[in-house]
């Protein structure tokens, strides 16, 4: 074992929202390199994890830890979070009127690197590298002149999130429904984006509901979620599995356990 | 309010000298206003119109006339000129001809009151008044006293090459009555820009009349960015033939208790857009009041008020919207949207629809809120810090409205204005 901590680690986490408990008790360690897949029934707890590595308000951690590259992740604020490298895609990207996507980018990026202690990125170099990014992404620059997400379509601002991963260079990437709403060309375009970056510098927690995405961006682990835990965890046969059969299965096996 | 005595005097000398070099259609008007005004005074809370906005501050004040223009500094001006403009400018209300080029010959009349007054009197006899439809002490006092002004009329079929822009400088603590009045003849199209600015702690008591006949366009701006101090009244009274169209979007960023009013009457199948963004920050009370008259079939009316209001700030909007008898097939939208951000201020918004026909669309809606908690997540989750965060969500809130803005030199300068408002996060606009 090497001296390095590991990525992510969450230990009996236990989260409620107004009192109402909805993670209880789960357990996940993401190591460098590695993608794990989160998948399980609508309101198992998906987002709510998402949310509570990134320290969205609301979420009150009841018990348990969550460390990120060894420090203690939940003592810290939203953005600190954010300028030490962990990236959340939303499962809904939130439009905000009157503000350019292309300030946005920029503010997000400086912040970043002030954190680092690196120098403000220079106009010149940063639009030529957004619109590297924008190109590998096959979205066309008026997307940056336009306010963030503001009448994107669905599969726009999916994308958008990634262009935005893809421009930060995140070291912990949480990417919350990245493949809902997309069509077949998008899918492979948003799926282009996240192997680009897969690399043993960073890890993924990838919340989806289909197999699709994962045939395009194989996951080493698939965790499946139900009423606030893991109930399950195998490699990618198991989200196979779970296209075939469902989820009724693990429901009845949990029934039979308790 | 009655004014006392002593308090009229001053006003009713202006008036005499004034006449004397009048013509006596003008000198009727404006000993009829003053009489009306010296019975009646500035309008009192107790009317209902004037419910929200208490302007005894202003009648105790008694602001005297402005002698004389005040001194500006030229380079500043030249600052608060918009490039590709034609200018007409009036300081503390007198008409400053070596900062103006108002002079367009042919199609186009576009001079000052003096002038107009000269040159054009048919054009003031006929129309001077026409567009006002309502009465109280602030349209009686300008009607009584209005000096400087802008005359612009364009001929059939005109279309002004550049927009025109009308700044207003207030420079004293005086009352500053100035009035404009504006005619498109059939099918004519211009942009017009109202400034307001300046150092002054006075009272502009403004009136602008707008006449414009079947399928004319105008575009509308007003920009009242006056001192911490100053008292601002504007009016803007606007009658619109069939198939005209009027834009207006107004910016209330300045003085320490500003009323803007708006009465429009619609004619068949014409159309409407206002706009509006009130900044009621320190203790700056914002009042807009209009009134979109639907009177006959087919007009569509959009209005939209954006609020504001932090600190100690007031903002008040009353929008009413009267759909008359026979005026079927009306398309009217109100919306008014309003960020509370302290506990300190406050805002009161007033939406009316008065509708006497039965096949009309008409929509309104008020909302009254703080910043989206899901935009500053979003935002945060991008590592920018929660105060600039509010600040950016802030920046495009009221960038929102100046992106609409479609005179290119205006929008840059409010671009201009709004990023020295936010130079701590240091924006690019998105155009
Ligand atoms: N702010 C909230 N107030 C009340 N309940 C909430 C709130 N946020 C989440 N919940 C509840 O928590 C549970 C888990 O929601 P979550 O969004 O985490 O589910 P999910 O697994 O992501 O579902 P989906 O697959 O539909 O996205 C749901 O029952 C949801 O209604
Ligand atoms: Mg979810």
């Amino acid at each position: 074992m090497s001296n390095q901590p590991s990525l992510l680690k969450i230990e009996n986490l236990h989260a409620s929202v107004e009192n109402k408990p909805i993670l209880k008790g789960i357990n996940l360690a993401l190591d460098y390199g590695q993608i794990h897949a989160i998948m399980g029934p609508n309101g198992s707890g998906k987002s709510t994890l998402a949310n509570v590595l990134a320290g969205r308000e609301g979420y009150e951690v009841t018990e348990g830890r969550v460390w990120y590259q060894g420090k203690d992740l939940l003592a810290m604020a939203p953005e600190e979070r954010a300028r030490e490298g962990v990236f959340l895609a939303f499962q809904y990207p939130v439009e905000i009127p009157g503000v350019s996507n292309i300030y946005f980018l920029k503010a997000a990026l400086n912040a970043i690197r002030k954190h680092r202690g690196e120098p403000e990125v220079d106009a010149m170099d940063f639009i030529q590298l957004v619109k590297e990014k924008i190109q590998l992404m096959e979205m066309e620059d008026q997307f940056l002149y336009r306010a963030i997400n503001e009448g994107f379509s669905g599969g726009e601002k999916k994308r958008n999130e990634i262009l935005q991963m893809l421009l930060l260079e995140p070291t912990l990437c949480v990417l919350d429904e990245i493949d809902s709403g997309l069509d077949i060309d998008a899918l492979k375009i948003v799926a282009k984006g996240i192997n680009t970056l897969r690399s043993p510098e960073r890890g993924f927690l990838m919340v989806t509901h289909y197999q699709r995405l994962l045939d395009y961006v194989e996951p080493d682990m698939v965790h499946v979620f139900a009423d606030g835990r893991i109930v399950k965890s195998g490699g990618p046969q198991l989200a196979k599995e779970l296209e075939a059969k469902g989820y009724g299965w693990i429901e009845q096996a949990l029934e039979e356990h308790a | 309010m009655t004014l006392p005595a002593e308090a009229l005097k001053p006003y009713q000398a202006a008036v005499e000298t004034r006449l004397a070099n009048e013509p006596d259609w003008l000198a009727d008007l404006r000993r009829q206003a003053l009489e009306r005004f010296a019975n009646k005074g500035f309008p009192s809370p107790r009317e209902e119109e004037w419910k929200y906005t208490n302007v005894s501050p202003i009648e105790r004040k008694r602001f005297p006339l402005a002698p004389a223009p005040g001194v500006v500094d030229e380079q500043w001006i030249e600052q608060q000129r918009l490039p590709g403009c034609w200018h007409l400018v009036l300081i503390d209300g007198f008409f400053a001809p070596h900062l103006s080029h108002p002079a367009l010959a042919g199609d186009v009349v576009f001079c000052d009151m003096g002038s107009a007054l000269r040159r054009h009197e048919a054009l003031l006899t006929q129309n001077l008044g026409q567009a006002v439809d309502v009465e109280h002490g602030f349209i009686d006092f300008n009607t009584a006293l209005f000096q400087g002004g802008a005359l612009i009329r364009l001929s059939p079929g005109t279309r002004l090459e550049h927009p025109i822009q009308l700044l207003h400088v207030q420079t004293q603590a005086a009352a500053i009555p100035t009035r404009h009045l504006i005619l498109l003849e059939a099918g004519a199209e211009a942009a017009v820009i109202e400034s307001y600015v300046g150092e002054g702690a006075g009272l502009t008591a403004h009136v602008t009349e707008i006449l414009l006949a079947e399928n004319t366009r105008l575009q509308h701006f007003k920009i009242q960015e006056e001192a911490r101090r100053a008292f601002h009244f504007g009016g803007l009274y606007v009658k619109q033939a069939a198939g005209s169209r009027f834009e207006q979007t107004q910016f209330a960023l300045g003085s320490l208790l500003a009323r803007s009013e708006i009465h429009l009457h619609l004619g068949e199948a014409s159309q409407c857009q206002l706009d509006g963004l009130h900044w009621a920050n320190g203790r700056r009370h914002l009042d807009s009041h209009t009134r979109i008259l639907h009177e006959k079939p087919g007009a569509v009316s959009r209005e939209s008020y954006k609020v504001l209001a932090e600190d100690r700030g007031r903002s008040v909007f009353q929008g009413r919207i009267v759909v008359q008898p026979g005026a079927q097939k009306t398309d009217a939208a109100m919306s008014n949207r309003n960020l509370l951000l302290s506990d300190d201020a406050e805002v009161d918004s007033k939406p009316q629809l008065e509708i006497y026909a039965d096949d009309v669309k008409c929509a309104h809606g008020v909302t009254v809120g703080q910043l989206d908690d899901n935009a500053l997540f979003y935002l945060q989750a991008r590592g920018i810090d929660a105060d600039s965060a509010r600040q950016l969500l802030l920046y495009g809130f009221v960038n929102e409205l100046i992106e609409t803005v479609t005179v290119a030199p205006l929008r840059q300068y409010l671009h201009r204005q709004l990023d020295n408002r936010f130079d701590a996060i240091d924006l690019e606009s998105t155009s």
